[in-house]
């Protein structure tokens, strides 16, 4: 018993597991996991070109009237002082391209995360093997996953959001999938009754009602996608995560301020907004 | 009864709750009931052998208490639960064995439901809600609009149309339920518990429309209860389930004077009806209520009730919290000694008025009602009327239960 509790006589070497399974795949796959790429990376650079390419006061202009329409004055005018703010503060093309960013990762993570959702609320048996991947996906420590990646993606700003994606989707599959569990069984009833196909219940009631809480899950997404985004500047994604990057490396306390300030803006703004939108679909 | 034209056929229908069911049916064979099945197999019996018919154009109560299969067996005439074995036949079209796209196509186009929760949509208008089924059906949108418009209108409630369900009563949103129900012009209404969520007033009020409804055109229509009063009420014939078997079907003078075994015997009479009975179950809201507002004076009142041909008013404030009681007599008095200004009516109500709650038992109650020259006001624990007791309903009660 002594023996078997002693720590320095058994070892199990996880470690090189993971390294040989991580090598099989890149050895093996590598061709597969670069076309996997080439979606995120029209989107992204579609979205980063425009928003770049876009005079700042029409990006100001639809930002404000989208907060103005689905959170009311307070926000407009709150969005508008942030982004001015992060203009003057010279970061206005690293901000459009950590939103772009965020917009093509939250995109995929809808396109994907949303359908996952939906098989995951109609199958209990898939809803039970999804969620220790989802917990994994969610808790792994950002540093960790980005060396895999790397191996797989190589560097650069579409190999960081595609660490985005995977880090962020975990929220809106769990809430979409809970969002439907939660529809009243009377209402899936009252609407089979009425000779409702299952795909009829699915868009015509459980989809609809489920929307506040599939709105909480995007919200939550975008928060989630905000953080990584920074942290994937770790392997040359642009972005606002490079002034902070920059700052740690060369002690520029000054440099990583303003990036995080920048960053922290831009989280409350989305944050607010994506907020009321759920509540919209509350009615 | 006269030969008539059947609708609904319902042929030795189980549903049978668990894995395996066969395991039940060897055990019926053995002439095993629910309970023993359920401790040998785990299975639970939710309909056992049902059998019966449904004539066109008649009200068909299924009445028993709650666990006695009632909602499984109205699910399985729709498929909303697979029966386990048995027949249901829908104008000759076995409903249990149809495919999936023509159990959709009848769910269509014959039969509909009404549900005791309501089950409206929140997200959809009280219009949107009218037109579900036509609009799964894939009609027209204009098409299905002025249809359930009129269904609405049928109902009172066009002047909602653009609200959402959660803005009405209960009263309404169940009147929305009926409206949607009767949009889609089915064969078949089938009415799960509708009117058991609402308050007793407002129950008799859509057991009254439902009558009126059903006498402007003839539907089929059948509905579960486990209220006595409902099912006699509006029941032409009653099918009678206790513990997952149909124990008698009738109408409801049939049942009253044969009645089948003990348990349909507890349901019509109690040991002592007055030790069983309580007052709110017995109360009618046939009376004249008078709510007390500005414009409410004696003269208004005294129309009212000699309108209703009755002797009694019973005065409520606006939240129908019984206020006292006025007779033809003192309102009378009251119009001829009135000075200048308006007279209110509590100058005109009786002395020694004295409600009983509802939850008094008949015993407690029949001290009041055989003292009183009036019928005897009976109201909630919150004071709100719930209806009186004439001398004449007590005794019929009575005679009902010994019967």
């Amino acid at each position: 018993m002594g023996n078997i509790l002693n720590f320095d006589n058994f070892f199990i070497p996880v470690d090189t597991w993971i390294e040989v399974i991580v090598d099989w795949l890149v050895g093996n796959f590598r061709p597969q996991f670069q076309m996997i790429k080439w979606p995120v990376d029209v989107t992204l650079t579609g979205i980063d070109s425009f928003l770049n390419w876009v005079p700042p006061i029409i990006v100001l202009l639809v930002l404000v009237l989208f907060a103005w329409k689905f959170s009311g004055k307070a926000v407009a005018i709150f969005s508008l002082i942030s982004f001015l703010l992060i203009g003057y503060m010279g970061l206005w093309s690293e901000t459009m391209t950590t939103l772009a960013m965020v917009f093509s990762a939250v995109i995929f993570c809808i396109v994907v995360g949303v359908p996952l959702g939906i098989i995951a609320s109609r199958s209990d048996g898939f809803a039970a093997s999804i969620r220790p991947v989802l917990d994994t996906m969610q808790t792994t420590p950002a540093f960790v996953y980005l060396v895999p990646v790397v191996m797989l993606f190589s560097i650069g700003t579409v190999a960081g959001v595609i660490a985005t994606i995977v880090f962020s989707m975990p929220p809106i599959i769990r809430l979409t999938n809970l969002g439907i569990r939660q529809v009243h069984p009377e209402l899936i009833e009252a609407a089979l009754a009425f000779g409702s196909t299952p795909r009829q219940v699915l868009l015509k009631v459980q989809v609809p009602l489920a929307l506040p809480t599939i709105m909480a899950g995007l919200n939550q997404t975008i928060m989630l996608s905000l953080s990584m985004v920074v942290i994937a500047a770790l392997i040359g994604a642009g972005g606002l995560g490079v002034p902070v990057f920059q700052g740690l490396n060369s002690l520029q306390v000054g440099l990583a301020g303003i990036g995080g300030i920048s960053i922290v803006l831009m989280a409350m703004v989305l944050d607010r907004i994506t907020q009321s939108l759920g509540e919209l679909g509350k009615r | 009864m006269d030969e008539r034209n059947t609708k609904v056929v319902v042929k030795n229908l189980y549903k049978i709750f668990g894995e395996n069911p066969e395991r039940a049916f060897k055990l019926f064979e053995e002439g095993k009931g629910k309970d023993t099945i359920y401790k040998e197999t785990g299975l639970t019996v939710g309909v056992r052998d049902a059998s019966f018919e449904v004539y066109e154009g008649e009200i068909f109560v299924v009445m028993g208490l709650s666990g006695s299969g009632k909602s499984t067996l109205v699910r399985m005439l729709n498929r909303l639960i697979e029966p386990t074995s048995g027949h249901v036949y829908l104008e000759d079209k076995d409903v249990a064995e149809m495919s999936k796209e023509e159990l959709v196509r009848i769910r269509r186009e014959k039969m509909s439901m009404v549900f005791q929760s309501f089950a409206l949509m929140p997200h959809m208008t009280v219009l949107q809600n009218a037109a579900f089924g036509m609009e799964v059906a894939g009609k027209p949108e204009k098409e299905r609009n002025e249809r359930a418009m009129k269904a609405l209108e049928q109902v009172g409630l066009e002047a909602n149309a653009n609200s959402y369900p959660k803005q009405l009563s209960g009263g309404m949103q169940q009147r929305v339920g009926l409206a949607r129900g009767l949009a889609v012009d089915p064969t078949i209404i089938l009415m799960d518990e509708a009117f058991s969520a609402l308050d007793p007033l407002i129950r008799s009020e859509m057991q009254d429309e439902l009558l009126k409804l059903q006498e402007a055109s003839q539907r089929t229509i059948i509905f579960i209860s486990h209220d006595l009063d409902e099912a006699m009420r509006i029941g032409d014939r009653i099918a009678m389930m206790e513990g997952g078997n149909i124990v008698q079907v009738g109408t409801p003078e049939e049942i009253l004077k044969h009645p089948a075994n003990d348990y349909v015997k507890a349901f019509f009479r109690g040991v002592d009806p007055t030790h069983v009975l309580y007052a709110g179950d017995i109360a009618s809201n046939k009376f004249v209520t008078l709510v007390d507002h500005k414009g409410e004076g004696p003269r208004t009142a005294l129309d009212q009730i000699l309108r209703a041909e009755r002797d009694y008013g019973y005065v409520l404030d606006r939240r129908k919290r019984f206020q006292g009681i006025v007779s033809i007599e003192s309102l009378k008095n009251l119009i001829d000694s009135e000075s200048e200004k308006q007279a209110s009516l509590s100058e005109a109500f009786l002395d020694n008025v004295q409600a009983v709650t509802n939850s008094s038992s008949l015993q407690d109650a029949l001290p009041h009602i055989s003292a009183a020259a009036w019928p005897v006001p009976v109201v909630d624990e919150n004071n709100v009327y719930q209806g009186a007791i004439s001398k004449n309903i007590f005794l019929k009660t009575l005679h009902r239960e010994d019967e």
